[in-house]
């Protein structure tokens, strides 16, 4: 393998270039999911019925993954606390516990679609759902390659290598939550 | 050490198909675009035959059906937006232009680069195998409109519109990871000592780019993949009879569709004023006011997008509120062009090739600018929606764009690109035929447009008031515009593929140029400069009193200074 270019190195606008990318990253993505979420808000708006079928999902699942996914963004903090101390084995312990709340999240998510599925909701069972389960998909799809970034993270800090990596996963981590900090209330307690 | 040694040369398969050298990346763009163009211009060339002898063999095709009419139109849009200047415009100059002109040796993440491409280049074999599939390519228009486009019951290719948007879909994921790192790149990979305002605008102009397709397209990616689910999973998104609503997805679209052409206006107009600046030998008039105007149609470009839909069933005064803003967005763009005469104002007049294309961009983007404001006010707007008055007026944007100013960024990159020059004389006469085919495709159109030829009609026949001779021989005549402007690309063509053996060694810097690009060997060795360069002034810095020479290269120390300053 022959050198880095320079390119990947130089920070003339003072800022990091991973973290500077991460951000952009995340700003895309804001315009993704907040088009789809504008979408559904101007017809949750244009249709009042749809608040029967919100009533069918699960409130309190959906608060216990929002409490999930809060401690696992906790655990990224501290992880990030430990990589810049140049503790790697602890940041390397932290994210996978992070990805633990991702799992667990995940988990979760299943339980509720396996009952909801039953019930006979499926993705086209009317608008409502069809936003349901393509807003909440987009976001678990989220959540599934944030976990993979945390443990390939994980696993290079666990030797101190790539520190830095630690703190843009945890900006990523951060912003898969907030996402869910909106799909909750309006997916689950707009009625 | 220099620079060089550090790069070793990699073997032929890493150098060109697994490359991360973004001037390689840039050439796979290149080249992809320029087959690409090929192919939507045949699509041209078999409808416009259509049009002036309709349901005759069209040579080199057959006769056309209604049904592949439709497919040749939408392809035509698609694949000349998607796959020819968006490849041409941001990715091609954007990866070559960037790292050399703000002196660095490579992007920022030069494998994400090379994933850019790949992604790109699947999304250009999906678009093209959707000819094979049953039921043929997609032909509900580049926009895509649902119903048509979500029900296979409707578009009669089930197959074509999945895979159409499957194509679409995975174009912009390309764009969004190598425009993520265009900008990445220029805010971090700048020269030690070039500052926000040394940045050469073409380089601007693209990172603006960039930032508007980041945020225009977002929306639409959720709304294709709902466009995805409507039509394979059988929710109702966009289905009224459901709770859905067609409305929505013509906000999406447009949301991201009218950005879509600053996107790929703003580095054409950046390649033409580097054009401009370098064979005016002056100093770019109002670099500052051209920044400026250049944030200012990014920002507004996000709020005119529903004059698209001013026949849609939108609310009458939410028509008000885009004429005005609609109208507001043609200051800072004519602005720009002012801008660009004032820099030609008082200079020393090279007309060398690519300097024509660059002038003759201006001339005819104007066109295709002031024919807008009539689209853009509601009220002449519902006359003319959907005919050929649309269709000549954004073509004389888009040709401007997609065309016109790339041929000037090849000319005048060429040498840089491939180390020898273009032949001048044939690059002449391949920009005079192609102008003059060019106004004569589409002028016509005007006319039969305010006559009233409805678009995406394969044959006026059947219609007594547009089936007249007066009007068919105007359509004649368009098709003829087309005749005289495709043989002349082939003259390029040859041009363009004799020169790379053949065409006299182009030397470092044959323009007397001032931007980084030119200081180094034609064509750049791996790895860019010999030695990382360090910038001392801006990149307009043509004709400056006292001193010898009439250009002044970013990168030469100030002690060169000829007296005063």
């Amino acid at each position: 393998m022959t050198s880095k270019p320079i390119a990947t190195g130089r920070t003339a606008a003072g800022l990091p270039t991973a973290r500077l990318v991460v951000w952009w990253v995340v700003a895309s993505e804001i315009f993704i999911f907040g088009g789809l979420l504008a979408s559904y808000v101007m017809h949750r708006l244009g249709h009042p019925e749809w608040a029967f079928q919100a009533a069918h999902t699960n409130t309190w699942a959906g608060a216990f993954n929002t409490l999930v996914l809060l401690t696992s963004s906790l655990f990224a903090v501290l992880g990030h606390k430990a990589a810049d101390s140049g503790d790697g084995p602890r940041a390397a312990r932290l994210l996978r516990l992070t990805a633990l709340g991702g799992l667990t999240f995940l988990c979760v998510k299943a339980f509720e679609w396996t009952h909801e599925i039953r019930e006979g909701f499926v993705l086209s069972s009317g608008g409502f759902w069809s936003f349901y389960y393509t807003a909440a998909g987009l976001h678990a799809a989220h959540v599934m390659v944030g976990m993979i970034i945390l443990l390939v993270v994980a696993a290079d800090a666990a030797r101190n290598q790539e520190l830095h990596r630690v703190e843009c996963i945890g900006i990523y981590w951060h912003f898969v939550d907030i996402i869910w900090i909106f799909l909750f209330p309006l997916l689950y307690i707009a009625r | 050490m220099s620079a060089t040694a550090v790069h070793a040369e990699p073997s032929f398969f890493r150098k060109y198909l697994w490359a991360t050298d973004h001037k390689v990346i840039a050439m796979q763009y290149f080249f992809t675009g320029m087959f690409m163009a090929l192919v939507g211009g045949f699509l041209a060339y078999v409808f416009r035959m259509q049009l002036a002898n309709p349901g005759q063999n069209v040579p080199g095709y057959g006769v056309v059906t209604p049904n592949e009419y439709n497919s040749l139109v939408t392809l035509h849009g698609t694949i000349m937006i998607f796959w020819v200047a968006m490849p041409m415009l941001i990715a091609a100059f954007g990866n070559f232009l960037i790292p050399l002109m703000i002196g660095c040796d490579d992007m920022a993440f030069p494998r994400i680069n090379r994933l850019s491409y790949q992604i790109f280049f699947l999304s250009a074999v999906v678009i093209l195998s959707s000819f094979f599939v049953p039921g043929g390519p997609f032909g509900g228009a580049w926009t895509a409109y649902p119903p048509l486009s979500a029900k296979g019951a409707y578009n009669l290719a089930p197959w074509g519109a999945s895979v159409w948007l499957l194509a679409v879909a995975l174009e912009f994921v390309a764009f969004l990871l190598g425009g993520i790192n265009f900008v990445v790149t220029t805010m971090n990979g700048r020269a030690p000592g070039m500052k926000m305002f040394d940045i050469p605008i073409v380089v601007w102009m693209i990172v603006v780019a960039s930032i508007i397709f980041m945020f225009s397209v977002g929306p639409l990616v959720a709304g294709a993949v709902m466009l995805l689910f409507d039509q394979l999973l059988g929710t109702g998104f966009y289905d009224p009879t459901r709770g859905g609503d067609p409305l929505l997805w013509q906000h999406l679209f447009w949301f991201f569709g009218h950005p879509e052409v600053y996107v790929v206006l703003l580095p054409a107009m950046g390649i033409v004023a580097d054009v401009l600046a370098v064979f005016a030998r002056k100093k770019l008039f109002g670099y500052r006011t051209i920044l400026y105007t250049t944030w200012a149609v990014g920002v507004l470009g996000f709020v005119v997008w529903a004059h698209h839909q001013f026949v849609a069933g939108i609310d009458p005064r939410m028509a008000n509120v885009f004429t005005v803003t609609t109208l507001i967005i043609s200051i800072p763009v004519t602005e720009m062009c002012f801008v660009y005469i004032a820099t030609l104002y008082g200079g020393s007049i090279r007309f060398t090739t690519p300097m024509l294309w660059a002038l003759a961009f201006i001339a005819e983007f104007l066109i295709g600018g002031v024919t807008g404001i009539f689209l853009g006010s509601s009220g002449t707007d519902i006359y003319l929606h959907d005919t050929y008055f649309v269709i000549a007026h954004f073509h004389y944007t888009f040709v401007p764009i997609a065309i016109i100013a790339v041929f000037a960024g090849i000319y005048y990159w060429y040498p840089k690109m491939f180390g020898r020059m273009l032949n001048e004389t044939w690059g002449k006469i391949h920009f005079w035929g192609s102008i003059v085919g060019f106004n004569l495709a589409f002028i016509p159109m005007f006319m039969t447009g305010l006559a009233g030829d409805p678009r995406r009609y394969f044959n006026y026949s059947q219609f007594a008031e547009q089936a007249t001779p007066a009007l068919q021989h105007l359509r004649m005549l368009s098709t003829g515009g087309l005749l005289i402007f495709i043989p002349f690309q082939f003259i390029f063509l040859i041009n363009f593929f004799w020169s790379l053996r053949h065409g006299k060694q182009a030397e470092m810097n044959p323009w007397h140029a001032n931007t980084l690009e030119w200081t180094v060997p034609s064509p750049p060795p791996h790895g860019n400069f010999a030695e990382m360069p360090t910038v001392y002034r801006g990149p307009y810095e043509y004709g400056a009193p006292g001193r010898a020479a009439d250009f002044w290269p970013q990168n030469e120390p100030a002690y060169n200074l000829g007296g005063d300053d």
